[in-house]
């Protein structure tokens, strides 16, 4: 599937922005977050900033940007429909939550209720996300139960990261925030390790015989294209990448995005001196941020389609 | 609405392709090309068409197969392919504008074009790659079973069939209702056991394809004159004596 970079900006952005979101709502509730303005104001300015920097993002890649709002009306039906609706959701709570923090500095009754409902749908929306890959069935390396794990539990770890950072930056920070973006991390990698071995021990359901239904002739093989040129299937569809490139990305992946992330947490939560930790944030953010672009691309690039066996490719 | 309708359409439009008889002209093709670069579908727009990395939309692509072994032993299928308009689409329930349907009363999947924001994601759905993206007008395009010339009241009846149909120079496309036992199309794939493509995906195309006859492959005629026997005639008179041998 080609890579598209919208759609991959709009998924990673609003993942961490989601994560944020959910670590912040978890947080003020449980009382571990200074309820001063300003925290509030930065805190939930970055979580929403990347969250609507993601969502503007995925309307570039549509060919009538000016009609989105349509999106939002199928919702019995279309995972992207309901992710819209949630995502939308998600602003009409967070904006009383956001209030109470901000300008009432308090988290209790009513602000409590829309807090729990904010980190609730953020989780919500992130899960729409997911499914709109996992439900495609002609696309076997999303269409399984790894999925969806994958995008949540990267969303948490990244939002984590942020919440680190951010819990630093104002002084706020506890041992177990540390703890929690290793663990959230460690979830992740397990998650993503698990689906590129389910992708790499899948069987094609499909094969140019039986997407041709000659079987019963033997051996099925593309004699002639029906056209010179590459149309819109082969483009969108057919878009590969060199296994062995797949393969050091997907080092490239580990390292960055699991690996040097999960260490400098590691040494943040031991209680490293404040600048060593500053520091160690600082890498682990940039260093996720490139890593997690690279785990989408891939997500994108190693991901085939049925229909192209039709065109004499691997489906 | 993307919601599927409920319950089973009175008319189940579709096509049965014979790959038997297609010749692999891509007359149905241009035809389609034709027929839907006006009427509902219009424009359909080429980006390039006249010099390098043409593109362009098309409803209906005309592939060439070899199955079989190899050389003599293997056989070549010419094999158009379009919309099936499933049963179940997939690319219709996907659809988070409501701009794809499924018609109730005959089972065409349609794209309203004035709805359509041009997400693709129809096209991710579509195990068979019937959708393509009319990049000039940013909305998704596909085969409307030429919905605006089998309803048209101003050609004669004989002309109400999809344009592919109606051009093929050797009937190898057909088209009807499927839920009428009596139609061409139903009974075509009932002699000649029409079969579903990938029927792994779930979507039930309404469309059937009808495999290419087992033809009869007895042993190779000789072909060098030395080997027919003595007194045999040759030249025209061999072809005359073969027809009247029949």
């Amino acid at each position: 599937m080609h890579p598209a970079a919208s759609v991959i900006l709009f998924t990673t952005a609003s993942g961490a922005g989601y994560g944020l979101l959910l670590w912040l709502t978890l947080f003020a509730l449980a009382g571990l977050a200074p309820m001063t303005s300003l925290f509030g104001l930065v805190g939930l300015s970055a979580a929403l900033a990347l969250i609507t920097t993601g969502l503007l993002a995925s309307t570039f890649h549509l060919g009538r940007p000016e009609r989105a709002w349509r999106a939002l009306t199928q919702w019995r039906s279309s995972w992207l429909a309901r992710e819209g609706v949630a995502a939308i959701a998600t602003y009409v709570v967070v904006g009383p939550f956001a209030l109470g923090w901000v300008f009432l500095n308090r988290v209790d009754g009513p602000f409590a209720v829309c807090a729990a409902l904010s980190g609730a749908m953020a989780a919500l929306t992130v899960a729409c996300t997911a499914m709109i890959y996992a439900s495609l069935k002609p696309i076997r390396q999303w269409s399984h139960g790894w999925t969806a794990p994958v995008y949540l539990s990267l969303a948490a770890a990244t939002g984590a990261i942020l919440w680190v950072d951010l819990t630093l930056a104002f002084g706020a920070f506890r041992p177990a925030f540390g703890w929690l973006g290793v663990a959230s991390m460690a979830l992740a990698a397990l998650a993503k390790l698990r689906y590129w071995r389910v992708i790499d021990n899948q069987a094609p359901r499909s094969t140019l015989a039986s997407a041709t239904g000659l079987s019963s002739f033997g051996a099925v093989r593309l004699l002639e294209s029906p056209h010179t040129e590459e149309n819109y299937v082969m483009r969108e569809m057919g878009f590969r990448v060199a296994r062995k490139h797949a393969a050091k990305l997907r080092r490239f992946v580990i390292a960055a995005l699991f690996a040097i992330p999960l260490l400098a947490l590691l040494g943040i939560a031991l209680a490293a001196p404040p600048l060593v930790s500053a520091l160690a944030a600082g890498l682990a953010t940039l260093s996720a941020a490139a890593g997690v672009g690279a785990e989408r691309w891939l997500f994108f690039a190693e991901a085939t389609h049925v229909s192209t066996l039709y065109y004499g490719l691997p489906g | 609405m993307t919601s599927l309708p409920h319950g089973p359409s009175p008319k189940r439009l579709g096509l049965v392709i014979d790959l038997d008889t297609c010749v692999g002209c891509h007359a149905c093709a241009t035809s389609c090309k034709e027929w839907n670069a006006s009427g509902h579908s219009a424009p359909l727009t080429d980006v390039n068409a006249y010099q390098a990395e043409q593109r362009g939309v098309w409803f209906n692509r005309v592939f060439t197969y070899e199955a079989g072994g190899c050389g003599a032993d293997a056989r070549t299928v010419h094999f158009p392919k379009n919309c099936l308009h499933c049963e179940t689409p997939d690319c219709v329930t996907v659809c988070p504008t409501g701009a794809s349907y499924k018609r109730a009363e005959d089972g065409i999947v349609l794209i309203d074009h004035d709805k359509c924001i041009g997400c693709k994601l129809c096209s991710w759905a579509c195990p068979y790659g019937a959708r393509e993206v009319d990049e000039v007008e940013g909305v998704m395009k596909k085969c409307t079973l030429c919905i605006d010339k089998i309803y048209n009241k101003n050609l004669p009846e004989a002309e109400r069939v999809p344009a592919c149909v109606s051009t093929c120079p050797v009937n190898a496309r057909h088209f009807g209702d499927f839920n009428d036992p009596g139609s061409d199309v139903s009974r075509l794939t009932r002699e000649r056991g029409g079969f579903d493509l990938m029927p792994e995906t779930g979507c039930k195309p309404t469309s059937k394809y009808l495999p290419p006859r087992p033809g009869r492959r007895g042993p190779a005629a000789p072909t060098k004159p030395a080997e027919r026997a003595a007194g045999e005639p040759t030249g025209l008179l061999r072809w005359v004596d073969r027809i009247l041998s029949r």
